[in-house]
C-alpha cells in the first residue's frame, strides 16, 4: 500500500495552524485600525512623531487620520479572538514540534539532505523555478532544498519571533520577562516588528498557496487533508497508453 | 477505507474518557487556585482562562518595568475625558477637599478616606508605562499610596478574592484579584511627574495597575469594595469591560 503523503499529525496541525493564522490576521488588522500609527523605541502616542502611519481611517476619534469619519470599534471581540487563536497556534505548534522532533519528521523531511545544504543547491532550485523546469520524480515524495529551508525558517524563526514580539506587548508578560522587550528595543519597537513579521508570514502564505495552485491545487489539498495523493493526471494517461 | 479494529475503538474510547476527566480535573484545580477569571464563559472563555491562568502562574510577584527619569514622556497622552458633570466641577472648585474614597465589603473596618487621609499614609512613587489596548503608550512618574496600605488599614478579610473599584463616572468600574490588589506597584495615585495628578489623567484619584492595560487603571476612584466573588456585581463578569466586550484580565 502507498504511504500517505502527509502523516495524520502533519495534516491536523497544518489545518489548525491555517485556521488560527487567518483568525489572528483578521483580528490583528482590526486591532491595528484602532491606532494605525507605528513607532520605534519604548513609547509612542498621538503626541509623538510616528515612524510611519498606515493611511486608513481609525476606529478612534483620538487618532488624527485625515479622514472625517471613524470606523466602528471592533477591538473587544478582536482582542478576545486574537489571544484565543494565539493559544490554538502555540499549543498546536508545541505538539507538532515535540512529536516531529521525536518521530524524525524534522530530520527526515525538513532538514536539508546532504546534497542540499549549500547555497548553490538553493540557487539551482530557484533557477529551475524561474525557468519553470518540471520537478524531478524525487519531488513527488520529498521536499527540495528550497522548500526544506523555507519551512524550517518559518517554523523555527518566523513563528517564534511573531509570538515573542506579540508577547512583548503584554505588560504582564513584560513584568515577568523584562529582558525580552528590552532586547527588542522597547515595546513600540516590538509592536512595529510584530506588524512586519505578520506581513512576512502573509508573503510566505501567498507564495505557498500560489505554488500549490501551480502544482495542482485540488490534488495538493487532498494530500494535506486525506493524506492520499492520486498520481498526477498526465502520469495516468501515459500509463494508460 | 479500512475497518476500525476493536483495539482502535477501545484505545480511542479510553483516550477520550481520560481526556475528558483530565479536563474536568484541570478545571477543578484551576478554580481552587484562583486561575479562572470571572469572564470564563462563552466562546472566548477558554482562551481567557488559559491567558489568565498562564499569566498568574508566570508572573507571581513580578514587578512592572520601571524606567529612568530621563524616559518620562515629555508629552503624555491623556486620552478622551467624557464630561464629568456639575458635581465634579463643584468638587474641583474646592480643590477636591471634599473628595471621598469609601472602602467597604469584606473589611474589618469599613472606612471613608479623604485625600488628606490618603496623603498621610506611606507615599511611594514609580516611573512606569501606561499601555493602552489600542496600541499607544507613555511613561510617567506616579505618586501615591499602595492599595495594600489601605487594605491593611481597613483590615481586608482573609477570604477576600477581589477588589472592585468604582469611578465617579457612573459606568466605569473594574475589579482586580488579590495578586494585583496587594502588589506593591498598585497605587492609589494622587500625583504625577512631581505635581498633582491632572484631571485629564484621572485626578484627583486614580488606581494605577501597571501590570495591566490602561483601562484597568480607573480614573476618579470613589469606592473600593473587597469581596470573595464578582457574581453580584453588574452582570457578574467581573467588571464593566466584559459587559462592553473587553476582557476582564487585561494583562495582554
Amino acid at each position: 500500500m502507498e504511504a500517505p503523503r502527509h502523516t495524520l499529525l502533519v495534516r491536523v496541525t497544518h489545518w489548525l495552524t491555517v485556521i488560527s493564522f487567518v483568525a489572528l490576521l483578521v483580528t490583528g488588522f482590526e486591532i491595528v485600525v484602532s491606532h494605525p500609527r507605528f513607532y520605534w523605541g519604548e513609547t509612542g502616542n498621538v503626541n509623538m512623531k510616528p515612524l510611519f502611519t498606515i493611511p486608513i481611517p481609525s476606529s478612534r476619534d483620538t487618532v488624527p487620520t485625515g479622514y472625517s469619519y471613524v470606523m466602528p470599534d471592533q477591538n473587544g471581540w478582536s482582542r478576545y479572538l486574537h489571544f484565543e487563536s494565539a493559544w490554538v497556534l502555540v499549543l498546536t505548534g508545541l505538539v507538532y514540534g515535540a512529536v516531529s522532533l521525536l518521530n524524525g519528521h524534522f530530520r527526515r523531511n525538513l532538514f536539508p539532505e546532504p546534497g542540499q545544504r549549500t547555497l548553490g543547491a538553493h540557487l539551482k532550485r530557484i533557477g529551475q523555478y524561474l525557468r519553470r523546469t518540471p520537478p524531478g520524480p524525487e519531488e513527488a515524495t520529498s521536499y527540495n532544498a528550497l522548500q526544506r529551508t523555507t519551512y524550517l525558517f518559518v517554523i523555527f524563526v518566523m513563528f517564534p519571533l511573531v509570538i515573542l514580539t506579540g508577547l512583548a506587548l503584554s505588560p504582564s508578560f513584560n513584568s515577568a520577562f523584562p529582558f525580552v522587550v528590552n532586547l527588542l528595543g522597547g515595546r513600540q519597537s516590538a509592536r512595529t516588528m510584530h506588524f512586519f513579521l505578520t506581513w512576512a508570514l502573509v508573503l510566505f502564505f501567498v507564495v505557498h498557496v500560489v505554488m500549490i495552485a501551480v502544482s495542482g491545487f485540488w490534488r495538493r489539498m487532498r494530500g494535506m487533508t486525506t493524506g492520499r495523493t492520486d498520481p498526477a493526471p498526465e502520469l495516468v494517461m501515459k500509463e494508460g497508453v | 477505507m479500512k475497518p476500525i479494529s476493536r483495539r482502535t475503538l477501545i484505545a480511542t474510547g479510553l483516550t477520550a474518557v481520560a481526556g475528558a476527566s483530565g479536563l474536568a480535573a484541570a478545571g477543578r484545580i484551576a478554580r481552587r487556585y484562583g486561575l479562572v477569571p470571572p469572564d470564563c464563559r462563552g466562546v472566548y472563555g477558554a482562551g481567557e482562562t488559559l491567558t489568565y491562568a498562564a499569566h498568574r502562574l508566570i508572573t507571581g510577584n513580578s514587578m512592572a518595568r520601571e524606567f529612568p527619569r530621563s524616559m518620562i514622556s515629555p508629552k503624555p497622552f491623556m486620552n478622551e475625558v467624557y464630561p464629568l458633570g456639575d458635581n465634579f466641577k463643584k468638587l474641583q472648585a474646592g480643590a477636591f477637599s471634599d473628595w471621598k474614597l469609601t472602602v467597604d465589603g469584606m473589611v474589618a473596618h469599613p472606612t471613608t478616606f479623604s485625600l488628606a487621609d490618603l496623603r498621610s499614609m506611606p507615599r511611594h512613587s514609580q516611573i512606569t508605562e501606561v499601555v493602552c489596548e489600542e496600541g499607544w503608550s507613555y511613561v510617567a512618574e506616579w505618586i501615591g499610596t499602595p492599595l495594600s496600605e489601605v487594605l491593611r488599614e481597613t483590615g481586608a478579610l482573609p477570604q477576600a478574592r477581589y477588589v472592585a473599584y468604582f469611578s465617579f463616572q457612573p459606568d466605569w468600574w473594574e475589579s482586580i484579584d488579590m495578586a494585583d490588589a496587594n502588589h506593591p506597584q498598585t497605587f492609589l495615585t494622587m500625583g504625577m511627574n512631581d505635581g498633582d495628578l491632572p484631571v485629564g489623567f484621572g485626578g484627583p484619584l486614580r488606581l494605577r495597575v501597571p501590570r495591566q492595560l490602561g483601562y484597568k487603571s480607573v480614573k476618579y476612584v470613589t469606592r473600593l469594595t473587597v469581596t470573595d466573588s464578582m457574581k453580584h456585581f453588574g452582570k457578574g463578569l467581573g467588571s464593566a469591560s466584559p459587559e462592553g466586550g473587553y476582557a476582564w484580565f487585561a494583562g495582554i
